[in-house]
This record gives structure tokens, C-alpha cells and sequence, in this order.
């Protein structure tokens, strides 16, 4: 198709000015993770003085940031783990069944997500903590709670991208495994979830991708020993505000992970996220 | 391009589940055991959707007619009913309790209304320039996702950082240029409104990028070269044709970014640490403070059930408008 002079000229110049935008704070990022401390000290430099990998040994010493990432591999972790199997069925039952009451079920699912977190932090909080004095089951204050608590976060949008996948695999697949004498549940683990496998751990990284951010919550359900990385690394930015070589190189470390998870599941993923919107 | 898998957005099963019943109603396992089984398969998500949403929505409802406080924390069900008390405290525009959520709702609608219109801009934009293939789309539009696949947190961090008043880029730069003294704090006072809007914009427009980009895929080519046939400039093709065509997908694009933005807590929360500027007091942020420092759930939580409703009156209105002007169109 025709191409005219100016309308290249602008399309470079409009990319350009977002990839710098884009990028910008991720040159930020790397670079000054790789400074010696006297570089972000005083005025802003563009290049490290010499490149040091200085700030990713010392990240560990600094504040317990291995504790905090630990807490945020198992919270996320598990939570995603949960998250996926619980939709795997629940879209296994809106895909594959009639039954009363399953629109309802997928509207309401979906409706939870415009509710404002800040409306149900307060009731879960005193909900737990009452828990937590008539059975002795703690929920706050440690993972359990948060694990919970985060699972249904990604729940609807599991659900609903799930069933997306399901509906694609032909129902015969699964009805011959059912003439066969499988039972339902049977035919869902030996036919449908290996048929929907992309999907099922684009929908895991997501889930995980969730858990791994959320802060909200994780500021009140953690305590000292229960923090996730998305408080705790909060704290080390003013606590130790001038080592700003080492903040970055933590973030760094716990971007990386979900990043390339995401990046890798792109394709997977694109296509669920914007499903809501592109009919 | 063609996809692999059908679009997820088909509703439920409704291609594929009506043919199912009838055929089988002569006894195959199938039938006799769908009685109880789908509901079995969903309990789990049921009974989890119940006690994380469900129930702490309704009990907060109920808390916002208590007085609790600090003294009913360890027995919050002893807590006095309060009436409308909390109600008519929030939206009591003569103390300053119901002047600061004023204050905090008017700052949460402007940051939604400059994150949103950025983010859409951008994202037009850029799916716009992306539309047909050239060299380098593809590593450009994966370039373009990083921020959304990002944590939040590591990505307002980075922009504190870029922020800060004494060894930040944003100000070296200022300096550098000529523009600006470069010893500005950007992240105080009036200028943390504007410092957490720009970071808002920089997460959330490759979302609205992707949503488009995804939009335009599913217009015809043809309709493309129709129009260059007929003598229309790229502009005319985007106003006549991109845009109308893009119109369902805008609709729910932008009440999306609206109710994100609007519910945003994590950027300021990491921004400021706990010290929010006034010009940056976000409805979460202003709730979740004025529940937690004093411990006054009650009120927290009548300011919270306000909230919600009047996403809900914004969201239904939307909709009826913008659905109404899409059948008229």
C-alpha cells in the first residue's frame, strides 16, 4: 500500500517519542543498578563511572529482601496454583453444561471486578481476625490469609478466559471419552486440560502476575515476617533512601521473573485481556 | 493475523451448550449426573468468591451502620448501631471530614480524566502508527508492553527515583536543557498530582495499545483500500473508518481504564510511602487512611459503600449513554 513521505516522518517520529517514553525508566533502571554508590549520590548521571555488580550482592544484606521473596514466590505461588484449579473447573461447568443459574454465576464472577478493593479490605480484615479467635485458624498477619485473598483476585478473569479456551475444543473430544465410560471430571484432566494447556499457564503467569504486585491488601493482611515484596520493597526505598543504586538492582531482580513470564505468554495472553473489549 | 483459539468474549457456552441436553435425555451418565455436578465443579470458586467477596461486601455494608471503633475492634458485633451517623458525618460538606472526601473524590475524578485521556491518546496512537506491518513491529509492540507486565511497584519506584528533587534524571535533565531550575520537588505539594498522573500514563497506556491494536486487527483490509480508492488521506481513513469501527471497543476499553484508574492505591501508596501530598489524596488511599489510622471502621466503611455506588450510577449511566449514541450512530 502507498506510503507518502510525511506520513513516514510522522510514524518515526510518534514511535520514537514512545519507545523513549517507554523506555526511559527501564534504562534508569539497569543502569543504575550497575553504579558504584558514590554515583547516585549527588547529581544524575547518564553512565555508570565504572560498572560494578556491587548493589545485586549487597540487595541481600541491606534488608531481608530473601525473606520477602520468599514470602512473594509462595504467596504467589500458591495463590496462582489454587486460582488456576479452581477456574479449570468452574470453566469446565460453564462451558460444557446448562444448568440454572450460570449466567448469573459469570456476571457476578465478572461484576466483582469493578467493586474498589478499599470496600472489602476493612470487613476481610475484621473478617479474619475473627476467624482467626473462634478457630484458631490464623489468617492475618501471615500468608495464609493473603493466599486467599489473592487466588479470587484473578479468579473471574481465569474463569472467564478459561471458558474461552474450552469452548474452542470440540465438544466431541470429550463426549467420545464420556461414551468410552470416562467420568466427567476424567474426560476434563485427560482430554480438555492437555487441549488447553497455553492457555491454562497463560492464565497461571497472569494469576501469578497478580499476587507478585498486589500491595494494597499485602499492607494490611502481612506483618513483620509476612511481607511480600510489594511492601517490603516500599520501605526500603525510604528507610534507605540513598542507596538508590541497590533499589534498583532489587527491582530488577524481582521485575525479571514476571516479565519474562509475561513476555513468553504474550500471544496467550493478549488475546484474554483483550477479549473484554473485542468482540 | 489468525488466531488459534475462538474469541474468549463469545458469551459462556452459548455456541456449544443448547445442543448438548435433548440428545441425551434418553439416560447416557452424562445427563443423570449434570444434576449436580456443574454446581459441584463450581463450589470451590463459589465458596472462595463468597468469603473474599461476597461476605466482607455485605458485612461492610452492615459495619457502615455501626460505630466501630478502636474499643469494638476484638468484638466488632457489640458495636452500637450508629444509624445514618456515619453517612450523614462523610457527606457533611461543612466539617472537615466531609470536605477532605470531597476533596479527595474531586482529585481521584481529575487523575482519572488526565490517566485515562493519556492513556487512550497513546495508545490510539500508537496502535495507529502499528497498523499495518513494517519493520520492527513486532519487537516495538513487545517493547511496548514491558511497563504493563511490570510490577507496579518496581515501576513507581524507577519513577521516584527519576522524580527525586536532588539526584533524579527528570531535574539533570531540566537543568541540562535550560528548562527548568532542576532543583524542583516534584513529588510534594501540587507537583505530586501531575509527577503521579505521568506515572499512571506510563503503566497503563500500552494496556489500551493492546486492546486497540487487537480492535484494528479485526477490521477489514479492504475497507482500507475502498477508501484509498476512493481518494481518502490516512487521516480521513482514521476518522471515517478507524474510529467508528473501533467504537464497541472503546466502550468498554475506557470504562475499564476508568475503573482501575479510579480504584488505583498502588501508585501512590508507592510513591509517597505513606506520606501522600495533599494535591495527590486518592479515594483509596484517603479511605484507607482515615480507617486505619484512627481505627474508625465505621466510617471507613459508609465512605467506601458511597464509593461504590457512585461507580455504579457512573458506570450504568455510561453505559446507557454510550450504548445509546452506538445504536443511534
Amino acid at each position: 500500500m502507498h506510503e507518502s513521505r510525511s506520513y513516514r516522518v510522522v510514524r518515526a517520529a510518534g514511535l520514537s517519542f514512545l519507545f523513549l517514553f517507554t523506555v526511559l525508566p527501564l534504562y534508569v533502571m539497569l543502569s543504575t543498578s550497575l553504579k558504584p554508590l558514590a554515583d547516585v549520590q549527588d547529581d544524575f548521571h547518564w553512565l555508570p563511572s565504572t560498572i560494578t555488580l556491587r548493589p545485586f550482592v549487597d540487595i541481600w544484606s541491606t534488608v531481608p529482601l530473601a525473606r520477602y521473596f520468599a514470602n512473594s514466590v509462595i504467596v504467589a505461588g500458591c495463590a496462582s496454583a489454587l486460582s488456576v484449579t479452581i477456574a479449570v473447573f468452574a470453566a469446565y461447568a460453564i462451558s460444557r453444561y446448562t444448568f440454572r443459574g450460570r449466567e448469573i454465576f459469570r456476571m457476578a464472577v465478572l461484576s466483582t471486578q469493578m467493586f474498589p478493593g478499599i470496600l472489602f479490605l476493612l470487613p476481610l480484615f475484621l473478617i479474619y481476625v475473627n476467624i482467626g479467635q473462634a478457630t484458631g485458624i490464623k489468617l492475618n498477619g501471615n500468608l495464609s490469609g493473603l493466599i486467599i485473598t489473592y487466588l479470587t483476585f484473578s479468579l473471574p478473569f481465569s474463569i472467564w478466559m478459561l471458558v474461552g479456551y474450552f469452548n474452542s475444543i470440540p465438544r466431541e473430544l470429550d463426549e467420545a471419552a464420556l461414551v468410552d465410560g470416562a467420568s466427567p471430571v476424567r474426560a476434563l484432566l485427560s482430554i480438555i486440560v492437555p487441549a488447553a494447556k497455553p492457555g491454562i499457564v497463560a492464565v497461571g503467569i497472569y494469576s501469578f502476575m497478580t499476587s507478585w504486585s498486589e500491595s494494597l491488601f499485602a499492607s494490611v493482611l502481612t506483618d513483620e515476617h509476612s511481607k511480600t515484596l510489594a511492601v517490603g520493597l516500599a520501605e526500603y526505598s525510604t528507610q534507605n533512601a540513598v542507596y538508590w543504586n541497590q533499589i534498583m538492582a532489587a527491582s530488577l531482580v524481582v521485575s525479571l521473573p514476571v516479565v519474562l513470564g509475561f513476555l513468553l505468554m504474550q500471544r496467550y495472553l493478549v488475546q484474554g485481556l483483550t477479549a473484554g473489549a473485542v468482540k | 493475523m489468525a488466531t488459534p483459539v475462538s474469541s474468549p468474549a463469545r458469551p459462556g457456552g452459548a455456541p456449544s451448550a443448547p445442543a448438548a441436553p435433548p440428545a441425551r435425555r434418553g439416560g447416557g451418565r452424562w445427563s443423570s449426573r449434570a444434576g449436580a455436578l456443574p454446581y459441584l465443579l463450581l463450589a470451590p470458586a463459589l465458596l472462595f468468591e463468597l468469603l473474599v467477596h461476597v461476605i466482607p461486601m455485605l458485612t461492610g455494608v452492615a459495619i457502615s451502620f455501626l460505630k466501630l471503633n478502636q474499643f469494638y475492634l476484638r468484638h466488632w458485633l457489640d458495636a452500637p448501631f450508629a444509624g445514618l451517623g456515619n453517612y450523614s458525618l462523610s457527606l457533611d460538606f461543612h466539617s472537615e471530614i466531609g470536605v477532605d472526601l470531597l476533596r479527595s473524590v474531586a482529585i481521584t475524578i481529575a487523575y482519572s480524566v488526565v490517566v485515562v485521556s493519556f492513556s487512550w491518546l497513546f495508545g490510539i496512537f500508537g496502535a495507529t502508527l502499528l497498523q499495518r506491518s513494517m519493520r520492527g513491529r513486532a519487537a516495538l509492540r513487545t517493547i511496548f508492553l514491558i511497563p504493563y507486565a511490570l510490577p507496579v511497584f518496581t515501576s513507581v519506584i524507577v519513577w521516584k527515583f527519576m522524580l527525586n528533587q536532588d539526584n533524579g534524571l527528570v531535574n539533570h535533565v531540566l537543568a541540562q536543557t535550560g528548562l527548568g531550575s532542576g532543583k524542583h520537588f516534584w513529588l510534594l505539594g501540587d507537583s505530586a498530582f501531575f509527577s503521579m498522573a505521568l506515572v499512571g500514563v506510563w503503566r497503563l497506556w500500552p494496556f489500551a495499545l493492546l486492546t486497540l491494536m487487537a480492535g484494528m486487527q479485526s477490521i477489514p483490509t479492504d475497507l482500507y483500500e475502498a477508501a484509498e480508492v476512493d481518494g481518502a488521506n490516512r487521516w480521513q481513513q482514521f476518522r471515517k473508518l478507524t474510529v467508528p469501527m473501533l467504537r464497541p471497543v472503546n466502550q468498554v476499553l475506557v470504562l475499564v481504564l476508568f475503573l482501575w484508574t479510579f480504584n488505583d492505591f498502588n501508585v501512590p501508596y508507592t510513591l509517597f510511602a505513606g506520606s501522600t501530598p495533599a494535591s495527590a489524596d486518592l479515594i483509596s488511599v484517603h479511605i484507607k487512611q482515615s480507617s486505619f489510622i484512627t481505627w474508625n471502621f465505621g466510617l471507613g466503611s459508609a465512605m467506601s459503600v458511597l464509593l461504590l455506588l457512585f461507580l455504579l450510577v457512573v458506570t450504568v449511566g455510561y453505559l446507557a449513554v454510550t450504548s445509546r449514541r452506538t445504536r443511534d450512530a
